[in-house]
C-alpha cells in the first residue's frame, strides 16, 4: 500500500481515489445504464427511427381524411372507420399499422446492433477490460432495447393523438362491446394499449440481442433480426401452419385491442404476455450463455 | 520488488485444430518495470494481452495479473489496470469526450463525481484537449492513438498493458508518448510494452521478452539481453583483404566485407573475456593493414533476436 499512498499525496484531489482501494459500487454500477440510454437516445439513427415512426400516423391520419371527404371508408386496418368520429382511434389503428413490422423492425436495428455493433467497431473489448462485465453490458443492452420500445410506441402514440385532436372530432369513446367511457378514460385506455405495445417488443428485442451475440457485423445481426420478424410474420399469416402459430412471437399482438372492450377480454392478453416472457427468458438465456464463454477476437 | 505484476504458467491458446497462436507461455513482469513485449507481427503477443486482460479463455495453462487469477478476478484485477488493444477503438458519432465519458461509465470502481475532472485530465495528459468536443470519426490515426492512450489513463493505473501505442504517430507523437511512458513509470505504475520496432522497445525498456511464432524466446533485462549477443568489429580500410585474413587468424567469425569496410564476430576469449580490441588493432598494424577507423558495434536488440531466432525480424507465416 505503501506505493498507492504515496500517489495518493501527488493527487490534486483526494477524492480520485487510488486504484490499489477501489471498490465496485452498487449505484456507480448504474453508471453505464445512464450512459447506454444517453448515448442511444442522442443518437443520429435512433431519432430518425423515431422520426420515420411518428410519420406513419401522420399518413394515415391525412389518409383517412382524404377518403372521408370523398364518401368512402370502408376496409382498411382495425379502426380504421371509427377514427372519422373519435380522433382518439387513430391512436389505436396506428399502432395496429405500425406493431406488425415497422415496430419490430426498427427494434431489429437497435437490439440487433446491440452486442454485433460493439464488436464491429472494436469498442467491444474496451468496454470490458473497463470492466464492464459480460453480465452487466449484457442487461443494460437489452434494458436500452426495452427503453427503444417504449420510447417508439410512445412517439406513435404521442404523435396519432395530435394528429386526431387537429384533424377529427373528439368526445366520448364508445369502445369495441358498444359501451360509450368518457374521454379522459379512453385516454388511459390508450396509454394502457400502448404499454401493451411496448410489453408485445419484449420478445423481439430478446430474439435480437441473441442474433447479436453471434457475429461480430453489426449490420448482419439487424438484418438476421429483420428477416426473422418478417419470417414469424409471414408464417403467421398462412393457414396451413396453424398448429405452431400459436407459439409464434406476433401471433397474439393484436389482442391489445381486448384492451377497449368492457370488461376487458383477458385470455388472449395473457398468452401474448406469456409467449412473450418465455422468448425472453428462452433467448435472454441463450444470449447470455453465448456472450459470456465468447472469445472477444474483434 | 515483490511479487510480479504479470505472471503466466503455459498459456497456451490455439484456435481451432490448427498451430497454437500461443504456446507454453512462461512470462514474468516484474513490478516497477518497463516491460518491452517484442516480436514480429503475428507472433502471438496481442493474443497473448487478450488473455490477461480476459477477453478470450486459454486452450491451457494461467495467467495472474497483480497477483491475482486472470479471468476469476477480472472484476477486482481490471479497474487497476489501463489497457490500449490492438490499437483504439471510438465511437465516431460521439465527440472525443463523450468517448471517454462512455469507458469511465463502464468501471464500476470509477466515482462519477469526479468524472467530468478525470476525462479533461486524461485529454490534457495526452495532448487532446483541444480537439475534445469534435467527433471521434473526424480524428486522424494518431488523434485515435491518443484518445485510446486517454482512456488508458482515466483512473492512476497499478499496471498498464500498451499493445504498440506508438503505431499511427508521427516521430514528433512517438517521442511524447515515450516521454509520457517514463513518466508514468516513474510516477510507479508497471509498463507493458508490446511492439514490433525493436528501437522502440530499447529506447524505453528496462526489461524485454522476444516471441517468435507464438513462443517466448527468452526474457530479461534488456542490458542483459544485449549482453548475450556478442559485440562486432568494425575495420575501415583500403586493404580489405589483408584485414580480413589477419581478423581470420585472431579467431573472429562471420566476417563481411562492404566497401572499404570489414565487420566480423569478436571470438569468445579464453578465459571468459573477449580479445582485446587494442591487441587486434595493433596486429593490424603491424602486418602492414592501414586503418582509417576501428572499433567495436554495441549489439542491438536486433542483433539478439537474429541470433536467437536465427532468422530475420520479418512477419511471421
Amino acid at each position: 500500500m505503501s506505493r498507492a499512498d504515496t500517489r495518493a499525496d501527488t493527487q490534486a484531489d483526494g477524492e480520485l481515489g487510488v486504484s490499489g482501494d477501489r471498490a465496485p459500487r452498487p449505484l456507480w454500477s448504474l453508471g453505464l445504464l445512464r450512459n447506454e440510454l444517453g448515448t442511444t437516445f442522442r443518437r443520429r439513427r435512433t431519432l430518425m427511427l423515431l422520426a420515420v415512426l411518428a410519420c406513419v400516423p401522420v399518413l394515415v391520419g391525412i389518409a383517412v381524411r382524404v377518403q372521408t371527404a370523398d364518401g368512402g371508408g370502408r376496409g382498411g386496418p382495425a379502426f380504421i372507420s371509427l377514427v372519422t368520429n373519435n380522433g382518439l382511434f387513430l391512436v389505436f389503428t396506428s399502432l395496429a399499422a405500425t406493431l406488425p413490422v415497422f415496430l419490430p423492425m426498427a427494434l431489429a436495428v437497435v437490439a440487433g446492433d446491440a452486442i454485433a455493433g460493439e464488436a464491429g467497431a472494436g469498442t467491444l473489448r474496451y468496454l470490458l477490460v473497463a470492466p464492464a462485465g459480460r453480465t452487466r453490458l449484457l442487461l443494460v443492452k437489452y434494458a436500452a432495447a426495452l427503453a427503444f420500445s417504449l420510447a417508439a410506441t410512445l412517439v406513435v402514440a404521442a404523435s396519432a393523438l395530435i394528429v386526431g385532436v387537429l384533424l377529427f372530432p373528439l368526445g366520448e369513446v364508445t369502445l369495441l362491446s358498444g359501451t360509450a367511457v368518457p374521454f379522459t378514460e379512453g385516454l388511459l385506455r390508450a396509454l394502457a394499449v400502448a404499454g401493451m405495445v411496448a410489453l408485445s417488443l419484449t420478445g423481439v428485442a430478446a430474439l435480437g440481442l441473441f442474433v447479436s451475440t453471434l457475429t461480430g457485423s453489426g449490420i448482419a445481426a439487424m438484418a438476421t433480426t429483420v428477416g426473422l420478424v418478417l419470417t414469424a410474420q409471414i408464417l403467421d399469416a398462412l393457414p396451413q401452419l396453424a398448429a405452431v402459430q400459436p407459439y409464434l412471437f406476433p401471433h397474439y399482438w393484436l389482442s391489445f385491442a381486448d384492451l377497449l372492450r368492457d370488461p376487458v377480454y383477458w385470455d388472449d392478453i395473457r398468452s401474448n404476455l406469456g409467449l412473450q416472457a418465455v422468448y425472453v427468458l428462452l433467448f435472454g438465456s441463450a444470449a447470455w450463455a453465448r456472450f459470456t464463454t465468447r472469445d472477444i477476437t474483434a | 520488488m515483490g511479487p510480479p505484476v504479470i505472471e503466466t504458467r503455459g498459456l497456451t491458446k490455439t484456435y481451432g485444430s490448427g498451430r497454437p497462436a500461443v504456446e507454453g507461455l512462461d512470462l514474468s513482469v516484474p513490478a516497477g518495470s518497463i516491460f518491452g513485449f517484442l516480436g514480429p507481427n503475428g507472433s502471438g503477443k496481442t493474443t497473448t494481452i487478450r488473455m490477461l486482460m480476459g477477453l478470450i479463455q486459454p486452450t491451457a495453462g494461467g495467467a495472474r495479473l497483480l497477483g491475482e487469477p486472470m479471468p476469476a478476478a477480472a472484476r477486482r484485477v481490471l479497474p487497476r489496470i489501463g489497457a490500449l488493444i490492438e490499437g483504439p477503438a471510438l465511437y465516431g458519432f460521439l465527440t472525443g469526450r463523450a468517448n471517454l465519458l462512455r469507458y469511465d461509465a463502464a468501471d464500476p470502481t470509477a466515482d462519477p463525481r469526479t468524472r467530468a475532472a478525470r476525462v479533461t485530465a486524461a485529454l490534457e495528459r495526452v495532448g487532446l484537449a483541444a480537439a475534445a468536443g469534435k467527433r471521434a470519426r473526424a480524428y486522424s490515426l494518431g488523434m485515435k492513438q491518443r484518445l485510446g492512450l486517454a482512456a488508458a489513463l482515466l483512473q492512476p493505473r497499478d499496471l498498464l498493458i500498451l499493445d504498440e501505442p506508438t503505431n499511427g504517430l508521427d516521430p514528433q507523437g512517438m517521442r511524447e508518448i515515450r516521454g509520457l511512458v517514463r513518466e508514468l513509470a516513474a510516477d510507479g505504475t508497471t509498463v507493458f510494452l508490446s511492439s514490433h520496432l525493436l528501437d522502440e522497445i530499447e529506447q524505453v525498456c528496462t526489461h524485454a521478452a522476444v516471441m517468435s511464432s507464438g513462443r517466448l524466446i527468452t526474457q530479461g533485462t534488456v542490458a542483459g539481453l544485449a549482453a548475450g549477443a556478442r559485440g562486432r568489429l568494425a575495420v575501415t580500410t583500403p586493404d580489405t583483404a589483408d584485414a580480413v585474413r589477419i581478423l581470420k587468424e585472431h579467431g573472429l567469425a562471420d566476417l563481411v566485407v562492404t566497401g572499404d569496410r570489414v565487420t566480423g564476430e569478436l571470438p569468445p576469449g579464453t578465459d571468459g573475456g573477449e580479445p582485446d580490441p587494442a591487441d587486434l588493432n595493433a596486429a593490424l598494424v603491424v602486418a602492414g593493414v592501414r586503418v582509417r577507423a576501428f572499433g567495436t558495434e554495441r549489439p542491438s536488440l536486433e542483433d539478439v533476436f537474429v541470433a536467437l531466432t536465427g532468422e530475420g525480424f520479418d512477419v511471421a507465416g
